[in-house]
């Protein structure tokens, strides 16, 4: 027991202390904009464990996606589609909150039983440390290049998706004719057309 | 079952650890009726998987680290999946001027 370890146990359990009250909260709270910025609380405390883990490369990697990218957006899209609404009452709420808690609890049951009784093959080769971000560059340049490359072709169909998705306005002209299309088929005039009628 | 005593940390508390995130997320992606709220529960749960894999590959697969390739492509999945997942909440809160997931039945059965 040197202080070394101690030093990592008091960090491992106050990163994880902050881990799992965290998302408590974000799944909790009321207030959404508090539950987004607990996630962004809870990503930079997965980035410390990663830290603890040896993985500099991938907690940077976490804080700068997640919390500068992810979260970000988050709050976007609770600030573009933020409205005081009352949530029409649902019957047997309650109930079933209680049941989803009951199979979670049976889930985490299982994979705590999955944990710690299986015999992992510990202790495992010795780490690298410092130099994880070369073998990470190795790896992604020889044995992972395919899914490398297919990354790179999933975050741009994500993006095109993205802006198609959320995009308002419509073509003036025709791409093919090149003649000014009917606004009055494609614009909505602002008034939405799906609004669930049959319950009310 | 669980005995806490200071000493080195294990890869089994790294395991419990993300089995509790995993499940507080799947709770909340089935309770929550805010459909931002899912979005959130869903990272969640990613940041459990991600953080199994980190385990692993820092106590069993300390040469190849092979988990810490696996999250990066997680993390690159994640921001793809979220940015899709934001623009899909939008275009269904222009349509049907609510993010309450209850209110989302046009495909129910």
């Amino acid at each position: 027991m040197n202080i070394a370890t101690t030093t990592e146990f008091i960090c491992f359990i106050s990163l994880s202390a902050i881990v799992i009250v965290g998302s408590l909260g974000v799944i909790l709270l009321a207030n959404i904009v508090y539950s987004a910025f607990l996630l962004g609380g809870v990503f930079m405390a997965v980035a410390g464990l990663y830290l603890l883990l040896n993985a500099s490369f991938v907690a940077a990697a976490q804080v700068l996606v997640y919390v500068g990218a992810v979260n970000v957006l988050i709050l976007f899209a609770i600030m573009l589609v933020n409205k005081k609404e009352e949530l029409k009452p649902v019957k047997g709420l309650q109930i079933r909150r209680v049941l989803s808690a009951g199979v979670c609890a049976g889930l985490l049951a299982l994979l705590f039983q999955v944990d710690l009784t299986t015999p992992w093959a510990l202790p495992g080769p010795e780490a690298i440390g410092e130099e994880a971000i070369v073998r990470i560059g190795e790896h992604l340049f020889t044995d992972y290049l395919l899914p490398f490359e297919l990354a790179s072709v999933l975050l741009l169909m994500a993006m095109i998706g993205a802006i198609v998705l959320a995009r308002r306005d419509v073509l003036v002209s025709d791409v093919v004719t090149g003649e000014s299309v009917d606004q009055s088929l494609i614009e909505k005039t602002g008034a939405p057309f799906l609004i669930d009628k049959s319950s009310s | 079952m669980f005995e806490i005593s200071v000493g080195p940390v294990t890869l089994q508390a790294y395991l419990v650890l993300a089995s509790i995130l995993f499940c507080i997320g799947v709770w909340g992606l089935i309770n929550s009726r805010n459909a931002v709220r899912v979005l959130m529960s869903i990272e969640l749960m990613l940041n459990a998987v991600n953080i199994n894999l980190m385990a692993f590959s820092s106590y069993l697969d300390g040469n190849l680290i092979r988990g810490q390739v696996f999250t990066v492509f997680v993390i690159t999945v994640a921001a793809a999946e979220a940015a899709v997942g934001l623009a899909i909440l939008l275009s269904l809160y222009r349509n049907r001027v609510t993010i309450d997931m209850e209110s989302f039945n046009l495909l129910r059965w």
